[in-house]
């Protein structure tokens, strides 16, 4: 049975061939509306989630599928005590698939180690977010074309940024990337993506300070929000939260084909005004999500049509 | 000083000096009934000084244990008084619950009840990682 924890779970080509089904998802909805009838999703959500939870259940939705779960671990009976183990062992008794998120890293990788049925990582801790890495690589190829040859910049919380990690190890296979990691020093990337990806594999990056001396460098910018559930003292977060505020002045220096991508929910970090810019991508971004987990959910449960 | 030799059982060798009580520990030897000879800070050409230990019984040795604390020691069985096998000990390429994981945000410090487990990822820093939510420890 295949589970999807680590973005690296997926080989260049599974990733090739989601992003293919999620275009033709995208271009012929009607073909796919009853793909999982019968079929049904749990979204165990021990932590708070607006779009990743409601894009995987509208992803089932739309596949014809049923979903089942719950939003917050105040809910389940994790309020008892129950361990991981436990609870993917009892859901699996009542659903096909389960799409996972936990404040804790490793939570998905241990309940898959337990699970009778495939499970997602929908987010663990600051740790990976493999379906927003599909959200994000489909958004690219759709917006740039490609999946190579490009420089992108990474801004904000890197330390704690779930979503860039696993961007940054699934682009880590495609041809021609350049990194450029724009953070305070306190959210650097993690050493396991420094050592382990980067160095590793020889693979270009610059870690700088600040975004103006380097946006018009990029061809694509990835924001990030400094999170306070990853903090363990607010001090620390009310230091660093505004660090990195993206607006109409400072997109002057940037080049006219720049894609801005965020994993969603901004705060602060990008201004309003910028929304009205055809560069900003976040919205196309968050309906990318629902393709390409559908593409996912089909995938993974055996049901691609044809 | 004469150490008796030992007719079934095992000896752990080229043990670096000041590391067997840690072995004794770790591998719980002070739970067996039998003779355990503990013999620190012996003349060796290869090392200067090192330390042996001696168990008077036929015993399966956690060698991921010993690979851990300290890959240079070799372990000889010893069956009717004949050194019937011999093995250099390496460090493993996994850990099961011999390390525990210090990152607070791991799930390995709310769940009960789980294996803790570490996968070598560079043996020249002997840098192992939590493989729940990959941090680090580099063994000394």
């Amino acid at each position: 049975m295949r589970h999807l924890i680590d973005p690296m779970d997926l080989s260049v080509e599974e990733i090739d061939g989601l992003l293919k089904l999620a275009n033709e998802i995208i271009a012929h909805p009607e073909k796919y509306s009853e793909v999982c009838h019968g079929k049904k999703l749990a979204t165990l959500f021990f932590e708070p989630s607006t779009r990743t939870r409601l894009s995987f259940e509208a992803a089932m939705m739309e596949l014809g599928g049923n979903v089942l779960g719950f939003s917050s671990a105040d809910s389940s009976s994790a309020t008892k005590g129950e361990s991981v183990h436990d609870t993917v062992q009892v859901v699996g008794c009542y659903a096909d698939i389960i799409a996972m998120r936990h404040p804790k890293e490793g939570a998905p990788l241990l309940a898959s180690l337990k699970s009778p049925v495939p499970i997602i990582n929908a987010g663990d801790g600051g740790h990976y977010h493999p379906t927003q890495t599909l959200t994000d690589l489909l958004t690219i190829q759709r917006e740039k074309g490609k999946l190579g040859n490009l420089t992108i910049g990474f801004c904000g919380d890197l330390m704690f940024g779930r979503t860039v990690h696993s961007l940054i190890k699934a682009l880590s296979r495609y041809d021609n990337i350049r990194y450029i990691l724009i953070s305070p020093p306190e959210l650097r990337i993690p050493d396991y993506i420094r050592v382990e990806i980067l160095e590793k594999k020889n693979i270009p990056y610059m870690e700088v300070e600040s975004m103006e001396q380097v946006i018009s460098e990029l061809d694509i910018l990835y924001m990030t929000r400094v999170q306070r559930e990853r903090f363990f003292n607010e001090a620390d977060y009310v230091r660093l939260k505004d660090t990195y505020i993206l607006d109409t002045d400072k997109l002057k220096s940037a080049k006219s084909d720049l894609s801005i991508l965020h994993p969603l929910p901004r705060v602060n970090e990008i201004s309003t005004k910028v929304d009205d810019d055809p560069r900003a991508c976040y919205f196309r971004q968050a309906l990318n999500g629902k393709y390409v987990r559908m593409a996912l959910i089909m995938t993974m449960l055996g049901l691609i049509p044809g | 000083m004469n150490i008796d030799s030992i007719y079934n059982g095992i000896v752990l060798d080229h043990i670096t000096a000041g590391k067997s009580m840690q072995i004794y520990q770790d591998l719980s030897l002070d739970k067996l009934d039998c003779s355990v000879a503990i013999i620190k800070n012996v003349k060796s050409r290869k090392r200067g000084r090192k330390d042996i230990i001696k168990i008077d019984q036929e015993y399966s040795v956690n060698l991921d244990v010993l690979g851990y604390i300290d890959p240079e020691i070799t372990v000889s069985i010893i069956k009717d008084g004949k050194t019937i096998e011999k093995k250099k000990v390496e460090l493993p390429e996994q850990l099961v619950n011999i390390l525990k994981c210090k990152n607070p945000r791991c799930i390995t410090t709310t769940e009960q009840g789980i294996d803790h487990i570490f996968r070598l990822a560079d043996p020249a820093t002997r840098t192992y990682r939590c493989i729940y939510c990959e941090e680090d420890r580099k063994i000394k």
